[in-house]
């Protein structure tokens, strides 16, 4: 039996979100988490009873996002990307953002970003990632992997005496 | 910031008109009523009771899944009940949407909005009402799958010997809109209780 679709935005909302996140700024996170669930919605009842909901809205997320970095080429987030940029205090994005590891989080690549994103926001499988970027399970494994490594030392870096914050 | 986006959500699916059904909760003083309509109009009240969780399941395989808490589609609702709970409105002026009753049930239950406010029938009064008197359990079944309850004022409806019969929100909530509606009831019904 489907659930009523209020339950989907009340389950998935904040990885949809974060999954938004990962490659857009905040703005425009917003707007393709916007016109994630609206497409979301109008496919809903034709999607199969047995589905993956959280993946299928990663998918959807994904090429919104997508969409949404064609459409403001010059403006991706790369330009807000620095780990010395702090989030403003007592704005709502510091609800999301708070964590230090964030930001370490957009200054990786794209691939790893997306990986890391799907597989630690969005709880996807490998495979499930490897569907919505058009790779293998493996490859998207491998991405992971070394993101996490990247993000440990660059955390360490961070953390170390004298480092710039 | 979910909160917001929500919102957002709601006023664009409702601008292309991807919402078959809305919905919010009130607080009232016989507990929490869920409210939900469709475009045509208030389709569902339910009671705590009835489990609003389950009844909004029920909503989405019997009309349609594209359901959404979208409180500003049903302020009209909600502000004629707050009128009816505080004893300033008498009677409700709402599009309805009788869909999820069969035609006859949904003769039944329209019946039951000719009956004023403060006043009771039995059930067989209203059998006779509709032109099939010998229907009497039939519209204790009508009145008993009321999709409106209060709105469509099936606690209006008695056993012929005064008792309250039966209510989907419970027999004390049923005793609460009858004696809202009319203060000297619980004066009148009391002696006959000794």
């Amino acid at each position: 039996m489907k659930q009523p679709f209020e339950r989907v935005v009340q389950t998935h909302g904040l990885s949809v979100l974060r999954v938004c996140r990962a490659l857009l700024d905040e703005h425009r996170a917003q707007d393709a988490w916007s016109e994630t669930f609206l497409s979301a919605l109008k496919a809903y009842p034709q999607l199969a009873q047995e589905a993956n909901v959280q993946a299928w809205l990663v998918r959807i997320a994904h090429r919104k996002a997508i969409d949404e970095l064609r459409r403001h080429r010059p403006e991706i987030v790369q330009a807000e990307v620095g780990i010395g940029d702090g989030v403003q205090a007592g704005t709502p994005a510091q609800e999301l953002e708070n964590l230090e590891l964030w930001q370490v989080v957009k200054t990786l690549p794209e691939k790893q970003r997306l990986v890391i994103a799907y597989r630690y926001l969005g709880g996807l499988s490998y495979a499930q990632i490897a569907e919505v970027l058009s790779g293998t399970p493996e490859a998207a494994r491998r991405a992971a992997a070394d993101g996490i490594k990247k993000l440990r030392s660059k955390l360490d870096e961070a953390q170390a005496p004298g480092a710039t914050r | 910031m979910l909160a917001q986006l929500h919102s957002r959500l709601e006023a664009e699916a409702d601008k292309s008109q991807l919402t078959d059904i809305s919905y919010r909760v009130l607080d009232t003083p016989i507990g929490k009523l869920l409210l939900a309509s469709t475009v045509t109009g208030l389709v569902r009240v339910a009671f705590e009771i009835e489990g609003h969780d389950y009844i909004l399941e029920s909503l989405a395989a019997k009309v349609s899944p594209r359901i959404l808490k979208a409180p500003a589609k049903l302020d009209g609702a909600a502000r004629q009940l707050e009128e009816y709970f505080a004893g300033t409105r008498h009677e409700f002026q709402l599009p309805l949407d009788l869909r999820l009753s069969t035609d006859f049930r949904r003769s039944v239950q329209l019946e039951l909005g000719q009956i004023g406010y403060g006043q009771t029938l039995s059930y067989a009064q209203v059998a006779e009402k509709i032109g099939n008197p010998k229907a009497v359990r039939a519209v204790g079944t009508a009145c008993a799958t009321n999709p409106l309850p209060i709105v469509l004022p099936c606690h209006r409806v008695l056993r012929t010997d005064g008792s309250l019969g039966g209510y989907l929100g419970g027999l004390p909530t049923k005793l609460q809109l009858l004696e809202l509606e009319n203060p000297q009831r619980q004066a009148q019904s009391e002696p006959v209780l000794f």
